[in-house]
């Protein structure tokens, strides 16, 4: 008797084990998509695995306190923080109008805002040579008249920055704010809010998330950027010399200088991401 | 009417379609503007708002023009003495419920601690003290509706705007919150209007209704008046009646071809009859009897209603019979059979289908 119950139970169990795996061999990945996924996440690991691989390890602390990294460094970081800062100030602006009004010629005007998404970075800052330069369109003005010099100067260095990060910034919060919806400011209207008010008091808190994300894009692309920099503002340490640029010099001379920089950039921009990405993304 | 706080005329184009409604609502007063989807309710609460412009009329609140294009005279929204509850209420998911409801004050200018204050009260008035740190996500649709009508409210507006104020909420819940909300309302010093598609929240909150079809006020009256003598079709089913138009001539109206309803009452020209379907007898055969009003129809549709069953019959006019489901049974009604109807003159309702 208690064998049989014991039978049934197992037959039972055996059922339930089978209804559970069903579902599982029916959602199994197929071959086609899981082999060139795999074969694309090794394509951008490994090359991060060889740069650990092969750093110095022994003379790292040494490296690391030698004065051009850290310079270079903290030039990165405070010029990537105000590019994204000035993205801010002018992109946000910049996606609210192309996200709220009616314009003609919005289109365009929206193409445009890309195109140095597209447009190769040195043709950047050749462009921006052009515009800012001694000679330039604006530059010589501004030269004249307030004395101010663009290229070749840290502030150069964030202009550079600025030009390739902002599309980023723009086409993440005019998503945001097309996605969120504007009868929230239609309500705050009803409740005496001016537009800017429902700008700042509703709108912005909405595309927080959105907002945060364009901006961590935005700077992490300013942290990265060589080619308009270069260009632009040339390669002086301590004054336009960021890390990418420090990188790319110490390859010429020294390969395992470069591999340390190249480290030191990594592990900032990581831990900075996942810092940030823990604060605001969560939410998102 | 001369007290009037609200005295417009919306005048909306859109497209082909225009919106013409005459409104006028004394302090105190709730009107309910009521009609059926695309009649352009919604439209004209966002006109009186301000989110959207007249084309032309006027929109005068207190002495005030709000809005008149012949003029030129405009008042942005956030100006305007108003008050707006959403149908879907938009409470700002980013604030909790008493930043919700002090949003209002904080942007007339009251200092933050009072609207605070302002806010919290409203809330307790409403019942929602405990919920006042919840955000708009973790309140029910019945809590989330009554910020919504908190936050409209705590700016004291002249003019209060809700457009279907009931209608996302679950049939238990609106039954509730129908009742307090007719209770804030009725408080309410200043003008209201609701907007609505169903007679029984227009009837149970409103002190008025306005009857809004293609743009156009169809009919206008308070409850009593408009159910018991509707002058549209959409208004006869609303509160489920019998309507027909037709030519009268003492006792008698035209009101097909092939039949003369006789009525109770006593007038002349074009007029309305209206009955209810439960006034309506079938029977297999036509029946004796010289008070009544008989005609043949066929059946084209049975359907339950209620305790009842209601029968739909074609003829020289449609008409719906509401029989007990015995008599259903007895008569074997189904689609296409003929049946006789008959209806008493002392059942009918009468009136003059002008003015």
């Amino acid at each position: 008797m208690r064998q049989v119950r014991d039978d049934i139970a197992g037959e039972r169990d055996e059922a339930a084990r089978e209804r559970r795996a069903t579902p599982r061999r029916r959602g199994r990945v197929p071959a086609a998509l899981l082999i060139p996924a795999g074969v694309g996440l090794l394509f951008l690991v490994l090359p991060l695995v060889g740069l650990v691989i092969r750093a110095p390890w022994t003379t790292l602390p040494q490296r690391l306190t030698e004065p051009g990294a850290l310079t270079a460094l903290r030039l990165s970081v405070q010029t990537a923080t105000l590019a994204t800062a000035l993205c801010l100030l002018l992109g946000v602006p910049l996606a609210w109008v192309l996200a709220r009004v009616e314009f003609p010629g919005r289109r365009l005007v929206r193409a445009l805002v890309t195109v140095p998404l597209v447009l190769p970075p040195v043709v950047g800052g050749v462009a921006l040579l052009l515009v800012f330069g001694r000679r330039g369109l604006l530059g010589g003005w501004l030269d004249t008249t307030f004395g101010i010099t663009l290229p070749f100067t840290t502030t150069g260095v964030v202009l550079a920055e600025a030009f390739v990060a902002m599309p980023f910034l723009v086409i993440a919060v005019e998503g945001a704010l097309r996605a969120a919806d504007h009868r929230y400011e239609e309500a705050a209207a009803t409740l005496g809010a001016s537009r800017w008010t429902a700008f700042t008091h509703v709108t912005l808190p909405l595309v927080a998330p959105g907002l945060a994300a364009g901006a961590v894009l935005c700077w992490a692309r300013a942290l990265g950027e060589f080619g308009a920099t270069i260009t632009f503002a040339g390669n002086y340490p301590g004054r336009t010399q960021t890390m990418p640029l420090a990188v790319y010099l110490a390859l010429e001379t020294d390969l395992e200088s470069a591999i340390v920089l190249s480290l030191v950039l990594l592990v900032v921009s990581v831990g900075i991401l996942v810092a940030l990405r823990d604060r605001w993304m969560s939410t998102a | 009417m001369s007290d009037a706080l609200l005295d417009a005329r919306v005048v909306v184009d859109r497209g082909a379609f225009r919106l013409d409604v005459p409104l006028r609502v004394a302090p105190g007063e709730v009107v309910a503007l009521l009609g059926p989807n695309g009649a352009g309710k919604t439209t004209a609460l966002r006109a009186l708002a301000g989110l959207h412009p007249l084309t032309a009329g006027h929109v005068t609140l207190d002495g005030v023009d709000l809005d008149r294009p012949a003029t030129g005279g405009w008042v942005p929204t956030e100006r305007r003495p108003i008050g707006v509850v959403f149908q879907d209420y938009l409470l700002f998911p980013h604030l909790s419920a008493v930043d919700n409801v002090a949003f209002g004050p904080r942007r007339h200018g009251v200092e933050r601690r009072a609207a605070r204050a302002t806010a919290r009260e409203w809330l307790t008035r409403v019942g929602l003290d405990a919920q006042a740190r919840h955000r708009p996500r973790q309140l029910s649709g019945g809590q989330a509706q009554r910020v919504a009508l908190a936050r409209a409210l705590a700016v004291a507006p002249s003019l209060l705007l809700l457009d279907e104020p009931l209608a996302a909420l679950d049939a238990r819940t609106r039954l509730d919150t129908r009742a307090e909300l007719h209770r804030h309302l009725s408080a309410h010093a200043g003008a209201t209007v609701l907007v609505t598609h169903d007679p029984l929240d227009a009837l149970a909150l409103a002190d008025r209704l306005v009857i809004v079809e293609g743009g156009r006020v169809v009919q206008e009256g308070d409850g009593p008046s408009v159910t018991a003598r509707p002058r549209t079709d959409y208004v006869a089913r609303l509160v489920g009646l019998n309507l027909y138009r037709g030519r009268a001539d003492g006792h008698g109206v035209r009101v097909s071809p092939e039949l003369t309803l006789t009525v109770a009452d006593r007038l002349d020209g074009e007029a309305f009859v209206a009955f209810r379907p439960a006034a309506v007898a079938l029977h297999p055969a036509r029946p004796e009897g010289s008070a009544r009003n008989t005609w043949a129809g066929t059946v084209v549709g049975v359907q339950r209603h209620g305790d009842n069953v209601r029968v739909q019959l074609d003829g020289p006019i449609g008409v719906a019979a509401d029989v007990t489901p015995a008599a259903a049974a007895h008569l074997r009604l189904i689609p296409g059979q003929r049946v006789w109807a008959a209806v008493k003159a002392t059942e009918t309702q009468a009136y003059p289908a002008t003015g």
